[in-house]
């Protein structure tokens, strides 16, 4: 009797809400961290990153003109279908990241926990960042924070999903749309996040997931003109060139930090919002 | 006493049938106990009383009464899971029962609608609509913050304050459960809840969600019972804060019996709401907001807009068209899905606002109600509206709480704020105008805890909610509704 | 700047005018402009709250039978492509008359609606029916061409018969203040209809806000129209539920201060038997039940009908029934 032979799977791109081979129709062999193999995966090019950016533009605004409270609902049906994979996950941390399967289930629970966190803030951002300002005057003055638009996001290249997860929810829940540059060598929990994404009401294009040479994907997305913020968490040695390609067009940068994501901290929370203030006239 | 019936001139042409949501939806058990330290169980009196339903008369389900042991019992619990259990348990973790709690009243809420419309008479549209979803809302937004309190704005490490009790009115029965729950647990407490005599069966089905939820014992407990039962709660000893929402007439023995004690208290009591409605107005819309503000749950809602002042310039016309708007509605079955206005809650409450409407007409206001016919069983009111009535009057004065509304008139927008502030009460006001810097001008000056501008009676979890004056004190909702749970 | 408002003579248009028993009430551009003014605004969100609730309206089997005729019998069914032919225009006629072939109680629609070219077919087809011919003119769809052209084109589809003319609004002069010159093409176009009905289309999803929509029903009342109707179909934004509640609001108004009962007609993806009855529900609880007949009130739609039909057989059967029921043109 033969022994079943598996079914494998390709790991695709999640760009608008399709699961895509690169437009370049390269792949690249990703390897666990005993450096045998572990998966093929699309080899995303500056074209894909051209079309998430343009798809997650064409979202934005209606992701942040839905209800912060339908935003936190589709945050947590994410961390629903995230909890219902939990296994699936656990195996990819652990193959990545070469930890054992207990630290591993750590590290996913955390991760989903962290989903759930952010879920909660979606309706609480404007309470916590916003305000109504006591201007001198007849003046009825009040600051909303907004989202800055499209971000970029370069995934931290060690954490595969808790570090995934904080570095792309945080601007997803404030409302704005992201493209993400998966971790180079540990692509896969962050594409299975983008794959539980496209069937957990996200519209499509608000989340764009993309596998690929960091050193290949990050110069396109620092530099496109049409990206609003950058998150170099997972730049490496080319994070101040690309803070630099950043400037051209004015984008919020935030900063590799101490890769700490489970910090009950609103920092990477304000790092892509922008702060929109009123004045309205009070008179007879 | 005038009387005017409204011409009929209108429907006819598209008669709509009866379109009932089915009562068997609610799976109802015949007998509900208290809900103690995870369990139902009987009252130590073994005593019990029967929900009606207010629209038949039929009694609906029995439910147990709580006196002073059960009270004891349950308190005894909530200290217990809130220093064994509750008090130890992380912010993320409280967050996800709350999480799991509002899925399954999103999951339930067939099943909770139709239960609520039952005991309380209010149309399925209404509890469907509003009243459930916006229960599994404020689990939803209150789990949220169970992880997030350093961030409230209360400091770095706010405490919770330990056992609340929480009494409930019966109006709202299941969002006034979960208005009291939600911010309670988030924050860390463990809770005693009594719902109102007449509306208790919501507040069960909820006991029986918790249970689902896997929530520990002991942390939420559920009393049914009537005044008494909330007074025993209220005076005993082992509770550290009381949340009550109701009549000021009970808010105001409530704040005497915990006066000098350590008790915290909230109070969400009652009001008279002066919807102002300038010549500038959105006039469709606005007619529209005026019927919600007075219609929308017969009326039994503390923040009804029972009082119209219209500008004089408009006021004949604003009336005209309220009135054949009036005529409109379709009163009846609370479980006919097309039914705007439903069964008024009890007999008591019937007789209330058949007094005070009597009164209105003794002291020579106009009276215009709708022709509608009524169910000849159950607790029924016409929808009523009072012109020509003055500020002196009692139906201008005192809370009605049904479906009653009295309008009166001003000229400029100081009159208009003058009346508004003419009451005791101060709870919420409404201001219709096109031009937001008048409607921002006016709502400076008036003294209610909420102004809606171009809206009316719109409730969300994130939006604080509660009076000033005797319309009392404290706020549920928001980040605001976390305080009266945090000792801080 | 008006001119009909100013010059009102044969000469200038070419047809004959207005109904001189029926002038319009309007003298001046500014009283026109002052009237509008004094219209009070609508607030977006109270009007779409008010749509969607009524939107919650159970209309269930007793009352749904008696729906779904009153609907058949309000359909203007249309056929507006580059494509159509006098075969198809022919087959449309038939089924306008006899929707369905096999239930003789089913109602015969309105009318049909058409291209100016293919009125005197339509027209012959239907004959001895109760079905209108109606034509779109004016240089349909976007309106934009001159004034003496827009006149031939409706005096071309009246003298080939048709009962209704279906007239665009020139949305440009519109939305850039140019009330008068909207009034005086629908005046003109009104007298250039003689005996037929003129629906004055207002684009609304061109309009944008409900205020546009009130102010621009308002002209098209005051200036004649017999209905005002919301859009051509060819624009992305077509009929809605607050745009058509916004619009029976202001024919009930109208109604009230004037005496004289103007139509709506809705148009542009009203496709399912539900949607339409959403509508029947606004038209009954805002204008009343006066406006609950096929002289008031108008669907422009072509799918709509077939739907509409599958669900009155399924009434008819108890199960649900194929689309292959019933011609797809």
């Amino acid at each position: 009797m033969s022994e079943r032979l598996d079914v494998r799977k390709t790991y695709k791109l999640v760009i608008n809400g399709a699961f895509v081979r690169s437009e370049s129709g390269r792949s690249y062999e990703v390897r666990n961290a005993a450096g045998e193999f572990w998966a093929n995966v699309a080899q995303g090019s500056r074209k894909d990153v051209r079309d998430a950016v343009k798809a997650a533009r064409a979202a934005q605004a209606g992701w942040w003109t839905a209800t912060a409270y339908n935003r936190g609902q589709v945050l947590f049906r994410l961390a629903e279908m995230a909890e219902a994979r939990r296994e699936e996950l656990s195996q990819h941390v652990a193959a990545a990241e070469g930890v054992g399967g207990a630290d591993a289930h750590a590290s996913v629970a955390r991760g989903i926990d962290r989903i759930v966190w952010y879920a909660g803030w979606t309706d609480k951002v404007a309470q916590v960042l916003g305000g109504a300002n006591p201007v001198a005057g007849p003046f009825f003055n009040f600051s909303l924070p907004v989202p800055s638009g499209v971000v970029g996001v370069l995934a931290p290249q060690d954490s595969s999903f808790e570090g995934f997860v904080d570095t792309v929810l945080a601007p997803l829940a404030v409302g704005n749309a992201v493209v993400v540059a998966t971790s180079e060598t540990r692509p896969t929990p962050g594409l299975l996040l983008g794959e539980m994404s496209a069937t957990s009401d996200f519209p499509a294009g608000v989340l764009n997931v993309i596998s690929g040479l960091t050193r290949e994907l990050a110069p396109t997305l620092a530099s496109h003109e049409d990206v609003d913020g950058l998150d170099l968490e997972g730049a490496g040695d080319d994070h101040d060139e690309l803070a630099a390609a950043a400037a051209a067009s004015i984008k919020r940068v935030r900063r590799a930090g101490a890769g700490d994501y489970a910090a009950s901290s609103t920092s990477r929370l304000r790092s892509f919002v922008e702060t929109s203030t009123v004045w309205h006239t009070i008179g007879r | 006493m005038t009387e005017n019936h409204l011409a009929t001139s209108h429907l006819g042409a598209f008669d709509y049938d009866p379109a009932p949501e089915s009562a068997s939806i609610a799976r109802l058990r015949d007998a509900y106990g208290l809900f103690i330290d995870g369990d139902f169980t009987d009252a130590a009196s073994h005593a019990s009383f029967a929900s009606v339903n207010p629209a038949t008369g039929a009694d609906l389900a029995n439910v147990a009464q709580a006196n002073s042991p059960d009270v004891d019992r349950a308190v005894a619990a909530a200290r217990h899971a809130y220093d064994t259990v509750w008090s130890k348990t992380t912010g993320a973790q409280r967050a996800k029962y709350l999480f799991r709690i509002a899925r399954l009243i999103q999951e339930r809420s067939r099943e909770l609608a139709v239960v609520e419309t039952l005991d309380n008479g209010k149309p399925i549209r209404e509890s469907r609509d509003i009243d459930v979803p916006l229960a599994a809302a404020h689990f939803f937004y209150y789990a949220g913050w169970a992880d997030k309190l350093e961030h409230a704005g209360y400091g770095a490490n706010p405490r919770p304050v330990g056992v609340a009790g929480q009494i409930i009115p019966w109006n709202f029965p299941l969002l006034m459960a979960a208005w009291k729950l939600a911010p309670a647990l988030a924050a860390g407490n463990t809770c005693v809840l009594k719902p109102a005599e007449t509306t208790p069966l919501s507040a069960l089905i909820l006991a029986e969600i918790l249970q689902q939820a896997e929530l520990p014992a002991g942390v939420v407990n559920i009393l049914t019972g009537d005044g008494a039962t909330g007074a025993a709660l209220v005076e005993h000893p082992g509770v550290d804060k009381i949340a009550f929402t109701g009549s000021t007439e009970v808010g105001r023995l409530i704040q005497r019996r915990v006066a000098g004690s350590a008790k915290r208290l909230t109070l969400e009591l009652g009001g008279k709401g002066a919807n102002i409605v300038f010549d500038d107005a959105p006039i469709d819309e606005m007619i529209e907001g005026i019927i919600d503000g007075i219609f929308f749950n017969q009326g039994h809602v503390c923040c009804a807009g029972s009082r119209l002042l219209v500008q004089e310039t408009i006021a004949d016309e604003v009336l005209r068209r309220l009135v054949r708007r009036v005529e409109q509605l379709r009163v009846g079955d609370p479980l006919d899905k097309n039914t705007d206005v439903g069964a008024i809650n009890s007999a008591a409450q019937l007789a209330k606002i058949t007094e005070l409407v009597a009164a209105g007409e003794a002291e020579g206001a106009t009276r215009y109600s709708s022709s509608c016919e009524l169910p000849s069983a159950g607790y029924w009111f016409a929808p009523t509206v009072f012109a020509n009535v003055s500020s002196s009057h009692r139906i201008a004065r005192e809370e009605i709480f049904g479906p009653v509304l009295s309008v009166l008139t001003f000229r400029t927008p100081d009159e208009a704020v003058a009346k508004a502030n003419d009451t005791n009460y101060g709870l919420a006001c409404g201001v219709w105008s096109e031009k937001g810097s008048r409607t921002l001008w006016v709502a400076e000056r008036l003294r209610a805890g909420v102004i809606w501008a171009n809206t009316y009676n719109r409730f969300d979890p994130t939006s604080p909610f509660g009076g000033v004056r005797e319309s009392g004190f404290g706020r549920e909702g928001g980040r605001h509704g976390l305080e009266a749970y945090l000792d801080v | 700047m008006s001119t009909y408002l100013r010059v009102v003579s044969d000469a200038d248009v070419g047809v004959r005018l207005a109904d001189p028993a029926r002038p319009p009430s309007i003298a001046s551009e500014t009283q026109l402009r002052s009237v509008l003014a004094s219209l009070a605004g609508v607030d977006a969100v109270g009007a779409e709250a008010r749509a969607a609730k009524l939107a919650t309206r159970s209309i269930k089997t007793a009352s749904k039978r008696p729906a779904l005729d009153t609907i058949i019998s309000m359909i203007d069914l249309t056929t507006l492509e580059g494509a159509d032919t006098p075969e198809r225009v022919a087959s449309m006629c038939d089924k306008a008359r006899r929707p369905d072939p096999h239930d003789p109680s089913t109602p015969s629609v309105a009318a049909v609606c058409v291209y100016p070219d293919l009125v005197a077919g339509a027209k012959s087809r239907l004959v001895g029916s109760s079905v209108a011919v109606a034509a779109v003119a004016t240089a349909f769809p976007s309106g934009r061409a001159s004034l003496a052209v827009k006149l031939l084109d409706v005096a071309d589809a009246v003298a080939a018969g048709a009962d209704e003319i279906d007239m665009v609004i020139d949305r440009g002069a519109f939305l850039s203040g140019r009330l008068g010159q909207v009034f005086d093409e629908i005046v003109s176009v009104k007298s250039a209809c003689g005996t037929a009905h003129l629906k004055v289309i207002l684009e609304t999803g061109e309009l944008v806000t409900y205020d546009n929509v009130r102010r621009a029903s308002w002209l098209a009342m005051l200036a004649g129209a017999d209905f005002i109707k919301t859009s051509t179909g060819k624009v992305s934004v077509a009929a809605t539920a607050p745009v058509a509640l916004v619009m029976l609001e202001a024919v009930r108004d109208f109604a009230e201060s004037t005496g004289r009962l103007v139509g709506v007609k809705v148009a542009g993806g009203i496709r399912s038997a539900k949607d339409a009855i959403r509508y029947l529900v606004i038209v009954n609880e805002t204008a009343g039940s006066a406006w609950m007949r096929p002289e008031l009130f108008r669907f422009g739609a072509s799918s709509l009908l077939n739907d509409v039909l599958m669900q009155r057989l399924r009434q008819t059967r108890g199960v649900y029934v194929r689309p292959e029921e019933f011609s797809a043109d």
